[in-house]
């Protein structure tokens, strides 16, 4: 770390191959990076209520893959709709994945699109590496504040005291039970707390059903651990994000909690990626700690019937896992105000029909919307899920958190099956994970 | 031009010539001039790349920040001390990428050649044959790598529905868990790049004098001697080939896992290419990403090294 004390400097290197010329002329045209551009984020007061500049074409980028797209192209086509020879929106979707390597690379190269939407726990790291830019001024040129929100989903799009992100939507975790076999086992209501939950799995257990199947992957095993962790008092990390501290007492209590599921019976040992979702759907698995946006699928169902309830209180608090989708824009090659004025507009247009957007099963973010009668009589069955927004924790917003965190999901994977005891799979991630802070802070300060 | 030139200078006639002195066919830049369209894109490709390669690699590099601090070794010593932050990670990576390399390796090398031998008679339908073998080859990674998802799918996969059909019911988790997942994944490779070598080893196997069988016939030689002391032989330096090759093509192993397990179980499949990605990509620390790549090259390198060798050296004996 100590730079004094690398054998190997810059200069000396540099000496060294200066026999093979090229790499300092290299080194000098590879470095060359833009200055955060102010494109977009400088727009006037105008609160993108109307537009009236020339016909523009909009690029639009998100990761809405699956069942998110059908809902978002019929936004995006209703918006061209209204907006003919004014404004017409060009939805480009890819999968996240792929999402995070292509939208550096464009806007890098100057081919960045005009509005793009991430998740909140990824924005720190763009806004860091500079690909999206501060919107605070279109934030309040719209109009939006706190008060709008619940505190984690307005304090999300947060980077450094500056706002990158705004808010769309919350996706959190809910409680899928299959009604079918709750009637079977004769358990009357969905479980609420640590009691009611082991009853009612006892209870399966008693008619030859594993009623909690434990997933250990991300999806959502960790997403229940992490859920757990809150409702014990525990965190992630310290409060200045310097230390993983899912290894502490209450981090024990969560992960033992799902590894009870398995030793009593109540899970299979072996749970394959999204296997326990699919036996609840097939009648072989009860109780399934599931994100909001599989509610499609099960309500698409004939054979089975599935219902949803908020996440019980297995802790002393409430804690939930979410996450939100968010407008953020990205650093443009062009400034061209016209072009903002008509994202502006845009984004207006969308996070007003945040109720619509729900169908494709999410929670508005904005809690008026939240009570709006097209949410609440609409889409009624979401309502669990909405209920639990004031428990929702997001990730904190420090660049590179999800380097970190993924040292916890491998020790979550690691622990469910069995490879390593719960004690030290959560110290050691914990561990690696700290450093990994440390390194994260020293590189984007 | 200067090839006109040099042929229309009368022979005998050069002033000041030394008369036992051949004239010249071409002039001197003409072999080079050839070389330049390759050597463009060797170097804008593969030879630039390759050295700016170094000089990430001693960066804390990310291309997206505005400064890449210099990082000295420490990209590459933080892989050799137990606790760097990739270490555990990136030699995982290399053992799966060993086990992945010892397991295809030997399938493709020999299951070509059998094919080779075969497709290399003169029986109906070859032709028809040649083309079966091959046709897989053509299909790209992406296609391959999806059709196997399908066919291997725990659940609801036709591999799985035909076992169940016929009256096996333990549904082996053919891409979720070990040694199903290499068992897959060596199985799709070897499937979709045999016709590659197939059709290497039978331009091996027709350059051998059809003589050398005669000879060996008169000899009283059977088959297995006739192969073992003329095909083989006749082939060494083709299998040569073939083996390099398939080392380097099963070393550089990416998108059959990337497509079909996604490094499941808990990254056990995840190969030093993902790994590399991963990070580059990924976690945006290219500089890490371009010392990871490097060690794996110079493995490589060792590698193919021990593998002329080898062969050189029986081939002197």
């Amino acid at each position: 770390m100590d730079k004094v004390t690398t054998p190997l400097t810059r200069r000396g290197f540099l000496g060294a191959v200066g026999a093979l010329g090229g790499a300092a002329a290299l080194a000098a045209c590879g470095g060359s990076s833009k200055p955060p551009g102010s494109g977009g984020a400088t727009g006037s007061a105008a609160a993108g209520k109307t537009y009236s500049g020339p016909a523009v074409k909009l690029a639009f980028w998100n990761g809405w893959t699956g069942g998110d797209q059908p809902f978002a192209k019929q936004m995006v086509d209703q918006f061209n709709a209204q907006n003919k020879g004014k404004i017409q929106v060009q939805m480009n979707v890819s999968q996240w994945a792929d999402f995070f390597q292509k939208l550096p690379a464009a806007v890098q190269s100057g081919n960045g699109p005009d509005v793009a939407v991430m998740h909140i726990d990824d924005i720190p790291t763009q806004a860091a590496q500079q690909v999206i830019v501060p919107l605070d001024a279109i934030a309040s040129a719209l109009g939006f504040t706190a008060s709008m929100f619940a505190p984690a989903v307005w304090n999300g799009g947060m980077y450094k005291g500056k706002r990158y992100g705004i808010p769309i939507d919350v996706h959190d975790l809910g409680l899928y039970y299959n009604k079918d076999l709750f009637d079977k086992a004769g358990i009357s209501s969905p479980p609420t707390d640590e009691n009611s939950y082991m009853d009612a799995c006892d209870k399966l257990k008693s008619k030859g059903i594993q009623g909690s199947w434990v997933s250990p992957f991300q999806f959502t095993g960790a997403f229940m651990f992490m859920s757990l962790l809150w409702q014990y008092g525990g965190d992630l990390y310290n409060s200045d994000v310097s230390k993983a501290t899912w290894d502490s007492e209450a981090g024990m209590k969560a992960l033992n909690f799902m590894l009870s599921l398995i030793t009593k019976g109540y899970s299979p040992k072996n749970v394959a990626q999204d296997a326990d979702f699919n036996a609840l759907q097939a009648g072989k698995n009860a109780l399934n700690w599931q994100g909001i946006w599989q509610v499609p699928t099960v309500r698409g169902l004939k054979s089975t019937k599935i219902e949803f309830a908020p996440l019980p209180k297995i802790g002393p608090k409430g804690g939930v896992w979410g996450n939100s989708h968010q407008f953020v824009l990205p650093r443009n090659g062009s400034s061209d105000p016209n072009k903002q004025a008509a994202a502006r507009f845009f984004i207006r247009w969308f996070t007003e029909r945040e109720a619509e957007w729900a169908k494709s099963a999410k929670v508005p973010a904005e809690t008026k919307l939240q009570k709006s009668s097209a949410f609440t009589q609409g889409l009624s069955y979401l309502k669990p899920f909405a209920e639990e927004v004031p428990d929702v924790h997001f990730p904190p917003s420090v660049a590179g958190i999800g380097d970190a965190t993924q040292k916890l999901y491998d020790a979550i994977q690691a622990a469910v099956l069995g490879k390593s005891s719960a004690q030290a799979a959560l110290s050691n991630s914990a561990k690696s994970a700290t450093s990994i802070l440390a390194a994260n802070k020293k590189k984007y300060g | 031009m200067a090839t006109t030139v040099a042929e229309a200078r009368p022979a005998h006639g050069g002033a000041g010539r030394p008369a036992n002195k051949p004239v010249p066919k071409h002039g001197r830049a003409t072999p080079y001039l050839f070389l330049v369209p390759y050597l463009v894109l060797f170097l804008g490709f593969i030879a630039i790349p390759a050295i700016y390669g170094i000089w990430i690699s001693l960066h804390d590099y990310d291309y997206l920040l505005p400064n890449q601090p210099w990082n000295g070794l420490a990209n590459y010593t933080q892989l050799f001390t137990s606790t760097g932050r990739d270490a555990a990670d990136f030699w995982h990576s290399m053992e799966a990428t060993g086990i992945f390399t010892l397991c295809s390796v030997p399938f493709l090398v020999t299951l070509p050649l059998g094919v080779a031998l075969i497709i290399n008679r003169k029986f109906p339908g070859r032709t028809f044959f040649r083309a079966a073998f091959f046709a897989p080859y053509v299909l790209g990674v992406a296609v391959v790598g999806l059709l196997f998802r399908f066919l291997l799918s725990p659940r609801g996969g036709v591999v799985n529905g035909y076992l169940n059909d016929i009256g096996i019911h333990s549904n082996p988790p053919w891409i979720t868990q070990l040694p199903w997942a290499w068992i897959s994944l060596v199985a799709m490779t070897v499937w979709w790049t045999l016709g590659f070598n197939a059709i290497i080893y039978l331009a091996g196997l027709q350059d051998i004098s059809p003589e050398l069988y005669e000879a060996a016939d008169i000899d009283g030689a059977g088959s297995w001697q006739k192969f073992r002391n003329v095909t083989l032989p006749g082939l060494r330096p083709v299998l040569l080939f073939v083996l390099t090759l398939t080392i380097l093509a099963s070393a550089n192993m990416f998108g059959q896992a990337f497509l079909v397990t996604n490094g499941a179980p808990a990254n056990q499949t995840r190969t030093a290419i993902m790994e590399i990605a991963n990070v580059g990509l990924k976690q945006y620390r290219q500089g890490a990403a371009a010392a990871m790549s490097y060690i794996l090259a110079i493995v490589l390198i060792l590698i193919s090294l021990v593998n002329f060798r080898l062969f050189r050296t029986n081939q002197d004996t």
